[in-house]
This record gives C-alpha cells, sequence and structure tokens, in this order.
C-alpha cells in the first residue's frame, strides 16, 4: 500500500512540528524517519496513523484520503516505544484484541481467531508465551508482542515508533535484523521512527532524515551516507569532522591559509569543510593540506583513532581521526592530513 | 452537641478524609493510599534514634491511638450492648431507626452512584485531555474537603430554600427540594464528590494514554476502548475511590443535618438520628445505630487495606481469568 503526504504543517503552540512536509511512501517500503528529537519524526507518523491531527495538508493511504478517517477506521498497524501492551490481558488476549472489536457483522469465530493469533505468536516466536501477562515479559518479548498485536488486524501499513528505543543495546540489534527479516517476509508497507542513525541505516530501504519539522534528505541508506544533501545530514548521519573555511573561487582557506583542495563548485563565503573521519588520510608532514600534532592515540579493533591538534590554529582546533592500524602513530608526531572525500557546505547563521 | 455523639461524626470524618486531605493523618491511620505518593522507605535506615527515645516514641504514638481510636471504638459498642443483646436488636427494630437506615442506604446509593459517574469523567477529561481551565477544574476538585460541611449544607439552603435563588420557583411548581431527599442526596452529593476523582487522577495520570491509543489504533471504538482496556485498568482505584466515598456519603452529618429539616422517620439519616436520640437520653438505641456505622468503619478499613494492596501489586492482577 503508498502512502502519500503533502505539504502537511502542525504546530504545537508557535513551535512549528512539521513544516511542510511531503513524503510519498512506496508499496512494500520498509522506510525510516530519522532525526533528533524534536525533528517532527514521531508527530509526521503519529499523524499518519490518525493519532494526532494536522493543521494543513493531505495524507492518503493508498490513494485514499486518511484524514477522512479516524484512527479506529484506518486499518493502521501501530507499535509504540513503550510497547503499551495491554497489562491486565494475557499475551494472548493482547494479540486477539484488534480481531475481537471488530465490528460483529465481520468479527470472526473464536476458532478462527484462535488459530490466527496463534499463527501471530509463532510468527514471532513467542508462542510459548500465550498465557503469561505483560508484566511478565522481557522488554524485546514485549515488542515483539505489541507487533504481532499491530499485525492481527491485518493493517494495510505498519508504524513502528522508536520501536527498538527502550530496549538494551543487545537486544535491540537482535531486533534489528529480526524486523528486518520479518518484512521481508510478510511485505507489509513499513515505516519506523528513530532518532538512531546506525539503526537506520542498517534496516530500512530507504532513509528520511528529518531536521526542525522539515525533510532534508530522502535516500537510500548508501546515498545518504555517502552523499549528504545538507550539511545537518552530513553531521547527523556518520562521525564527521567539521572545519569553518571561507570559500573564494576555487581557493579553500583555513585560519587565513589558502588549503591544496579544490571547492568543488561551493559557493563562495563561510562555510563548512565537512570530513569523515575516516576520509581523512595521515602522511609524512609536508604532503598534506592539512598540519597537526597528535595529542593522543587510542586503538581498538581493526582502527586507531588519533586527536590532532592543527597547526596554526594556537592549539584550539582538535579533530579526530579514523586510521587503519598499519601505521604507527605516537603521541607528539607532527602530520599532514588530506582528505580523500570532503563536501563543502555554506555556513548558516 | 454532647461529646459522645461529636466524636462519631470525627472518627468518621477522620477515616473519610485520611487518604485524599491530609497525609499526615492518612500514615497514622493507615498505609499511605494510592492517591499520595508511596514512600517506601525501609525501616533500618530509620534507626538513627537511641533504644530509650525509639521506645518512647512508639510507646506515645500507640497510648494515643489506644485513647482517641480504640476506646472510643470500644465504647461504642459497649454503651449499644449495656441492656443486653435484645434490647440492642430491639432499638434496631425501631421503625424510626430503619427508616433512618434505609434513607442512609438510598442516599449513599444516589450519591455514590452519581459520584462513580461523574468523578470517572472528572479523572477522564483532566488525565486525558489538555484544555485551558484545566488547573482551575483540578483545585475546584478538592474544593468539598476544603469547605466546612455546614457550610456546603448552606448553600443548598441558599439556593433551594423559601427565601433562596430557585426556592419560589421549586414552590411553584411543587418540587421539594429542602427538607427532602433530593437536598439531603445533593448535600452528601457534594461533599463526596472528590473521592473517586481524586483516587482515580494519579492513577491514570500514572498510566497515561498509550493503551487507548493502541486499542483505537486496533479498531476499538471509543466505548470498547473504555470497557475493555480503560476500566480494567482503573477498578481497583475505581473501586477505592468507592469505598472511601461510601464510608463519607453514610457518614456525614454536617451537611446532611443542615438540609435535612430532621422530620422524624422521614429526613434523618443515621448520623442524624443518633445525635437525636442521644439527646433525648435513649443512649442503647444511639449507640446500637452509633454501632452500625462503627461496623461499617471497620468494614471499609479491612476492605481498603485490601484494596491497597491490589493497586501495589503494579495494578496488575495476576489470577485475573481472561473474561471474553
Amino acid at each position: 500500500m503508498t502512502i502519500e503526504v503533502k505539504n502537511i504543517v502542525k504546530k504545537f503552540g508557535v513551535f512549528a512540528a512539521l513544516d511542510n512536509v511531503d513524503l510519498k511512501v512506496d508499496k512494500g517500503e520498509l522506510l525510516a524517519l530519522l532525526g533528533p528529537s524534536g525533528s517532527g519524526k514521531t508527530t509526521l507518523l503519529r499523524i499518519i496513523a490518525g493519532l494526532d491531527w494536522p493543521d494543513a495538508g493531505e495524507v492518503s493511504i493508498d490513494g485514499e484520503n486518511a484524514l477522512a478517517r479516524g484512527a479506529s477506521e484506518r486499518n493502521v498497524g501501530f507499535v509504540f516505544q513503550h510497547y503499551a501492551l495491554f497489562r491486565h490481558m494475557t499475551v494472548f488476549e493482547n494479540v486477539a484484541f484488534g480481531l475481537r472489536v471488530q465490528p460483529r457483522a465481520i468479527r470472526k469465530d473464536e476458532a478462527t481467531i484462535r488459530a490466527r493469533v496463534k499463527e501471530l505468536l509463532d510468527l514471532v516466536q513467542l508462542d510459548w508465551l500465550a498465557n503469561r501477562y505483560p508484566s511478565q515479559l522481557s522488554g524485546g518479548q514485549r515488542q515483539r508482542i505489541a507487533l504481532a498485536r499491530a499485525l492481527a488486524i491485518e493493517p494495510r501499513i505498519l508504524l513502528l515508533d522508536e520501536p527498538f528505543g527502550a530496549l538494551d543495546a543487545k537486544v535491540r540489534k537482535e531486533l534489528r535484523q529480526w524486523l528486518r527479516s520479518l518484512h521481508s517476509e510478510i511485505h507489509v508497507t513499513s515505516i519506523f521512527v528513530t532518532h538512531d542513525q546506525e539503526e537506520a541505516l542498517e534496516v530500512a530501504n530507504r532513509v528520511v532524515v528529518m531536521d526542525k519539522g522539515r525533510i532534508e534528505q530522502i535516500g537510500t541508506p548508501g546515498e545518504v551516507y555517502d552523499n549528504p544533501a545538507t550539511a545537518f545530514v552530513h553531521g547527523f548521519i556518520g562521525e564527521s569532522i567539521v572545519l569553518p573555511v571561507d570559500v573564494a573561487g576555487d581557493a579553500v582557506r583555513l585560519d587565513g591559509r589558502t588549503l591544496s583542495i579544490p571547492a568543488l563548485g561551493a559557493a563562495p563565503g563561510a562555510s563548512k569543510l565537512f570530513v569523515r573521519r575516516h576520509d581523512m588520510a595521515i602522511g609524512p608532514a609536508g604532503t598534506g593540506a592539512l598540519e597537526g600534532a597528535i595529542r593522543h592515540v587510542r586503538s581498538f579493533g581493526p582502527i586507531q583513532r588519533a586527536e590532532v591538534t592543527l597547526s596554526g590554529s594556537e592549539g584550539k582546533t582538535v579533530i579526530e581521526i579514523d586510521a587503519p592500524r598499519d601505521r604507527e602513530l605516537q603521541a607528539g608526531e607532527i602530520v599532514s592530513l588530506q582528505p580523500r572525500r570532503y563536501r563543502i557546505f555554506a555556513a548558516q547563521n | 452537641m454532647s461529646t459522645q455523639s461529636g466524636f462519631v461524626t470525627s472518627a468518621t470524618e477522620l477515616r473519610a478524609y485520611a487518604p485524599a486531605a491530609d497525609p499526615a493523618i492518612s500514615s497514622l491511620a493507615s498505609r499511605t493510599a494510592s492517591a499520595t505518593p508511596r514512600l517506601v522507605t525501609s525501616p533500618q535506615n530509620l534507626r538513627t534514634e537511641p533504644g530509650p527515645m525509639r521506645f518512647a516514641i512508639i510507646a506515645l504514638a500507640i497510648t494515643f491511638l489506644t485513647v482517641f481510636v480504640v476506646l472510643p471504638l470500644v465504647v461504642v459498642f459497649a454503651q449499644a450492648f449495656s441492656k443486653g443483646l435484645s434490647a440492642y436488636f430491639a432499638a434496631l427494630a425501631e421503625p424510626e431507626a430503619l427508616a433512618a437506615i434505609r434513607l442512609t442506604l438510598l442516599i449513599a446509593a444516589i450519591s455514590v452512584g452519581l459520584n462513580l459517574v461523574f468523578g470517572v469523567i472528572a479523572a477522564w477529561a483532566i488525565t486525558k485531555f489538555e484544555f485551558t481551565g484545566k488547573t482551575f477544574l483540578i483545585t475546584l476538585i478538592d474544593l468539598p474537603f476544603s469547605v466546612s460541611p455546614v457550610i456546603s449544607g448552606l448553600v443548598f439552603v441558599l439556593l433551594f430554600g423559601a427565601q433562596g435563588y430557585w426556592g419560589p420557583w421549586l414552590q411553584a411548581h411543587n418540587v421539594h427540594v429542602l427538607f427532602a431527599v433530593p437536598g439531603m442526596a445533593l448535600a452528601t452529593l457534594f461533599v463526596t464528590f472528590p473521592f473517586v476523582a481524586r483516587a482515580l487522577i494519579p492513577l491514570m495520570q500514572e498510566q497515561g494514554t498509550q493503551e487507548e491509543e493502541a486499542a483505537i489504533s486496533l479498531g476499538a471504538s471509543g466505548l470498547q476502548t473504555f470497557f475493555r482496556v480503560t476500566l480494567p485498568n482503573i477498578k481497583w482505584g475505581l473501586l477505592y475511590g468507592v469505598l472511601l466515598c461510601n464510608a463519607r456519603a453514610m457518614g456525614e452529618f454536617g451537611a446532611v443535618s443542615v438540609v435535612s429539616g430532621h422530620i422524624r422517620g422521614e429526613t434523618n439519616t443515621m448520623p442524624l438520628l443518633v445525635e437525636i436520640l442521644y439527646n433525648e437520653y435513649q443512649f442503647v438505641s444511639s449507640f446500637a445505630i452509633a454501632s452500625l456505622l462503627a461496623m461499617l468503619a471497620l468494614i471499609t478499613l479491612v476492605v481498603k487495606t485490601v484494596l491497597e494492596r491490589r493497586l501495589d501489586e503494579g495494578h496488575m492482577p495476576k489470577d485475573d481469568p481472561s473474561d471474553h
């Protein structure tokens, strides 16, 4: 099922939670809404679900005006960050809820409901917990039950609000993979909200990066990581080194010195140079665009992370660089730095 | 007013006020109720006083409770049974006593029933919606607790009395509010309004709106959401509020006294009859009815303790069978 959102505006008092947002979600997609808290991603999700109403704009699900219907009539599965399981019902009854509240005319008989719930509990691999209460389950189990409950109504679309936000790191990783494989199995159009970029890049087919109520970029995980459209996206996704530079013609200047890198067509004026930590090559002194003294080196896994104080900055500018382990780095060593890949964005006031 | 009947009233009020209005009384009378934040501190951490001091404090507390709570309760029953069992039951079988019991039950049923509905609606509005004037409404709910019951009663005299705002109109249409059941029910309704709402508001605030949102997104209607999700979640808190509301409704003296008119056999509730009989030196009859109110108090206390335990269990009845 497709979802189309047009010119959505939502204000809470004077604060614009959503500022003219457009979004199109294709059939069978697994889309991530990624952004810092306050970026409007949860509000957008709630508007699609019918749990919030926009001040202006359109929402259509499968070409049909969704705003004409309340949340209970949209047939949308919603999974909450804090599970929102019915605490006084068993796991079985939680999953059965959506089937039991159907209008009498289309409600299935008890045997069909039981079979369907059993099937869903099997799908989330928790059939052995059917008679437990939510308070007796772990966080990961609760979230899987919440998902089974949302799927019980055979939703046209599935919306997940920070589904792994309340879980610890290890369980979160497991559930991510599990969600991805579940999605490839049932293929329902899904949107999930997250502030965790790693989660968005790892799980989603497409990522929507949001900030301050606006969409900054929409693209595949590779696109948003490799070709960030804005300074915000570059800074938010992946670890970046950010240096304040001046662009004049094709020259890039840092602290008054011209760097030996082209401006790549960036507009003249105060700008920001973005380089990924691992895209900064370390070489012997005098061979690169930048130079600095290594202040500190930490090694873990396949990389070593060096803190480098840039020369000419009076010791004020310290950047962190990820380098492979094959080159021995010493604290106090003077090295040159050469950005392999970089982007220059106009500085925002 | 005599001291004895005075204490019956005040004992009732102490119990009824305890959890909601005055945390100091409530911690004396029983464990902290759900309406006030629970402070669970291990007693070990508080053992900072030397032994004799500790003993003195405990002894003082026990003496105080014995003199002011246990002793009066014993006296009520002692007086009630002073002329033997048959005199006790004869006193209760008096037509006037039976009428008072019936009237008390009727007024309690009306006011508790209405407060149950209004209390749930008020708590629902306050905890599930945002609107202007909400803080004012929360303050307003507590008004009956902060106003003397006598004044609560007088308000209704001012409204419905012969010289009141609506009195002449009501008289012209032959509607009796004052010195009749409607007025007494109204006064009781006013005085007992806060109990249900106050028991529910903290509970519903803690539970939030997510389960309701989940139910609605699963296709449940508003009524289905209320009866299948909200109500089961608040049922123990609701029962708790109803229990205290009922205790106060049956024991209310001041407000009802003002609007009752004391028509014998017609507008006397049990607390009112206790005072009248006492003033007429009918001690056995007076204390026999007082003993019924005291028993209500004891039963309330036991049920309250059970309910508080339920509420403490994280609102999670484990033995609750699926009822669908």
